[in-house]
């Protein structure tokens, strides 16, 4: 009755996806369709309507302004993957990108950016023991997280923001031109980081053994599948993540602001669901997620541009988190029948 | 089992280690009151917004140290984030069941709180409202704050006389239902001379009031609109943000922002061309003006005069206009508040 081995493990589990309908990556292509769709329907719009829209410099500025809430959201799914959640993902960004703008101010940006790294690797191991080795509700642990470090990064910098000029902390900003259009580093380290990702998750035996933790967690354990060890490592991936999504906000806005970005882990996850990774864990990925981040940020965008009011922007978003849930709730209900 | 002890341990030693943290932060204020003899136990209730803006923080200290200064003891609550009126009803409650004799309140919004704050005056407590008004504005016994219309009212005159002459004005606003963040947008166009809808303006959007959301808000601004050479916002950290945006697109030099606030970053973005013009306000000096009428209220009765107590503005500038008062960025940094 010992557990069998791994490499058995991800063999049935590689069956199972093939038996409910074709290779791992027609499942996937199939996932990222319906938001897809809404992208290309969302443009489509905004092109029609709005004659500044649709040019190479616009829509470049479009994934420059996605990469912040983007990287965070990559984390965020492969935790919600899980059947997690993480609603300190922000706090923890924006303490890492203070903890680096207060050191690089008079010390070595280098150093102060693997300090960043550090503080959100052992936040975010922290989230990932509580929540893995004490079975502690990730809602509630990662809430108490939020509250603790909206203010550790209040006190520590005493509400005052600091201005980055490092070249190596904003490098993320620059980019090359092409065709007249810059496209900034940063928003290829996004594209890099979601394929990287996106490869883990599918290539990979981690990947399928995340996808088979969110799915069952008993089934997987009894599979064999250390699913302690998987939670924590997906804690752990996400906070290295999270580390990148510091740096890309220092990059996109040259300030270390212990006050900004306060609803960017309500932000990350609306792009993960509106990208059609699914909140019961076990079905989704990080190739959606983009795409979703994508859709939030091109309907701030257009809706400034054609000159409606802020507010319907919330609107049309949350309008969008609620077509993609329902229409989660009813594929999970016909796999089930 | 195993886990769960320590659980619990982790919890109990986590607590211990708050109020550990709780009882120092307390400490000093502690020994301040008991060094001024004379005041028996007097308190009063502080109602500030969230604490994340310096600015609000600023004005919680002066209120408080001016208390503290006259042997009173002090009641703190503030807003978790901005509009979060619940959190200063609850406040409020606490204050009167403690029998405080004056709360001075930073209203998350001019209306949620007017219920409570009866409340609390139909027990005698005076209540004075610091930065912000409630609507009707003598629902508090009295107000200290910024006339922001009057504020809001010399950018624009600035922005007139300096702009372009063919001026596309972008407005950066904060949501217009908050007081402050009205009556700078109105104040702007009144001293601009122009009302909503106007074909100068040439778009506006919706900020946080913080860097990062002023910088996106401005980026689909110029999108849309790559000839805005004047900008409107609704305080400095998000001219700093729009900053940002028209620097990425080289058009830094070809547009003006004016601004509200006076904070010391903020002068300094004066100084360094970043912002054109700032209207400059006075937190402490709201603070101190609240606890002056506390103090007559508790010494012989007296109320305050009902109705807003400008604490004044100050145009700040170094590229001055014919026939309106202001001061330099030099004399704006000796009297800017928050950190320098």
């Amino acid at each position: 009755m010992t557990s069998a081995p791994p490499r058995d493990v991800d063999a049935v589990l590689l069956e199972q996806e093939e038996d409910r309908g074709g290779p791992v990556r027609t499942l996937l292509g199939s996932q990222i369709a319906g938001p897809l769709a809404a992208l290309v329907l969302a443009i489509v719009i905004f092109a029609l309507t709005t004659s500044t829209f649709l040019n190479a410099d616009n829509l470049s500025l479009i994934a420059t302004q996605s990469v912040v809430v983007g990287t965070l959201a990559l984390g965020q799914t492969l935790i919600i993957l899980t059947a997690g959640i993480d609603l300190s993902n922000g706090a923890i960004m924006v303490l890492a990108a203070v903890v680096i703008g207060k050191l690089a101010t008079d010390g070595n940006p280098l150093l102060a950016l693997a300090a960043g790294t550090a503080v959100c690797l052992v936040l975010g191991g922290l989230n990932g023991v509580l929540i893995s080795r004490f079975s502690l509700p990730p809602f509630i642990v990662t809430l108490g997280m939020l509250s603790v470090l909206s203010a550790v990064a209040r006190l520590y910098t005493d509400s005052q923001s600091y201005p980055i000029d490092s070249d190596l902390l904003t490098v993320l900003n620059r980019g090359p031109t092409i065709g007249g259009v810059t496209i900034t580093y940063g928003v290829f380290l996004w594209i890099v980081l979601t394929a990287v990702l996106g490869y883990a998750l599918t290539q990979t035996a981690w990947g399928t053994h995340v996808y088979a933790v969110g799915d069952n967690r008993a089934a997987a354990a009894l599979t064999g599948i250390k699913v302690k060890r998987v939670l924590l490592s997906v804690y752990l991936t996400a906070a290295v993540v999270y580390a990148f999504a510091a740096w890309q906000a220092l990059g996109r806005t040259p300030t270390a602001d212990p006050s900004g970005y306060s609803t960017a882990n309500l932000d990350s996850i609306t792009a993960v669901v509106i990208g059609g990774t699914s909140l019961f864990g076990g079905r989704g990925g990080v190739v959606g997620t983009f795409i979703g981040a994508l859709i939030v940020t091109v309907l701030a965008n257009g809706l400034t541009q054609a000159g409606i009011d802020s507010l319907y922007q919330q609107v049309a978003t949350g309008v969008l988190v609620v077509v993609a849930v329902a229409v989660d709730h009813f594929v999970r209900t016909r796999q089930t029948r | 089992m195993n886990a769960s002890r320590t659980v619990r341990h982790l919890a109990a030693s986590g607590l211990a280690v708050g109020l550990l943290l709780g009882a120092a932060a307390c400490g000093d204020s502690d020994d301040a009151e008991t060094s001024v003899a004379g005041a028996d136990d007097v308190t009063i209730g502080i109602v500030e917004l969230n604490l994340s803006n310096p600015f609000f923080g600023t004005l919680q200290k002066a209120t408080e140290a001016a208390a503290t200064a006259k042997g009173w003891k002090v009641m703190k609550a503030e807003a978790k984030v901005p509009g979060d009126s619940a959190t200063q009803v609850t406040a409020i409650e606490n204050m009167i069941a403690r029998n405080v004799r004056a709360i001075v309140l930073d209203p998350a919004n001019p209306t949620a709180l007017v219920d409570v704050v009866k409340k609390a005056r139909d027990k005698g407590i005076l209540v004075m409202t610091v930065n912000a008004t409630l609507t009707p504005i003598d629902a508090a016994d009295a107000t200290f704050a910024t006339d922001n219309t009057a504020a809001g009212k010399l950018i624009g005159q600035w922005a007139k006389a300096s702009a372009p002459a063919n001026p596309r004005i972008a407005m950066l606003d904060f949501d217009l239902s908050d007081g402050p963040a009205g009556g700078r947008h109105n104040g702007f166009l009144e001293g601009f001379g122009i009302a909503d809808g106007a074909p100068q303006i040439a778009g506006s959007a919706l900020t946080k009031g913080t860097i990062e959301t002023g910088q996106s808000a401005m980026e689909n601004l110029l999108s849309a609109h790559p000839d805005i050479n004047l900008v409107y916002t609704i305080n400095e950290p998000v001219a700093a943000g729009a900053y940002t945006a028209l620097k990425n697109k080289g058009l830094e030099r070809k547009a003006v922002t004016v601004s509200v606030d006076g904070a010391c970053s903020g002068v300094q973005d004066v100084k360094d061309g970043i912002i054109g013009a700032t209207a400059m306000q006075f937190p402490s000096k709201m603070g101190e003006l609240a606890v002056a009428a506390a103090d007559a209220y508790i010494k012989n009765g007296t109320k305050p005069t009902a109705g807003l107590t400008d604490s004044g503005t100050v145009l700040i500038t170094d590229k001055p206009v014919a026939g309106l008062e202001s001061q330099t960025s030099e004399w704006g940094l000796q009297n800017c508040w928050g950190e320098k």
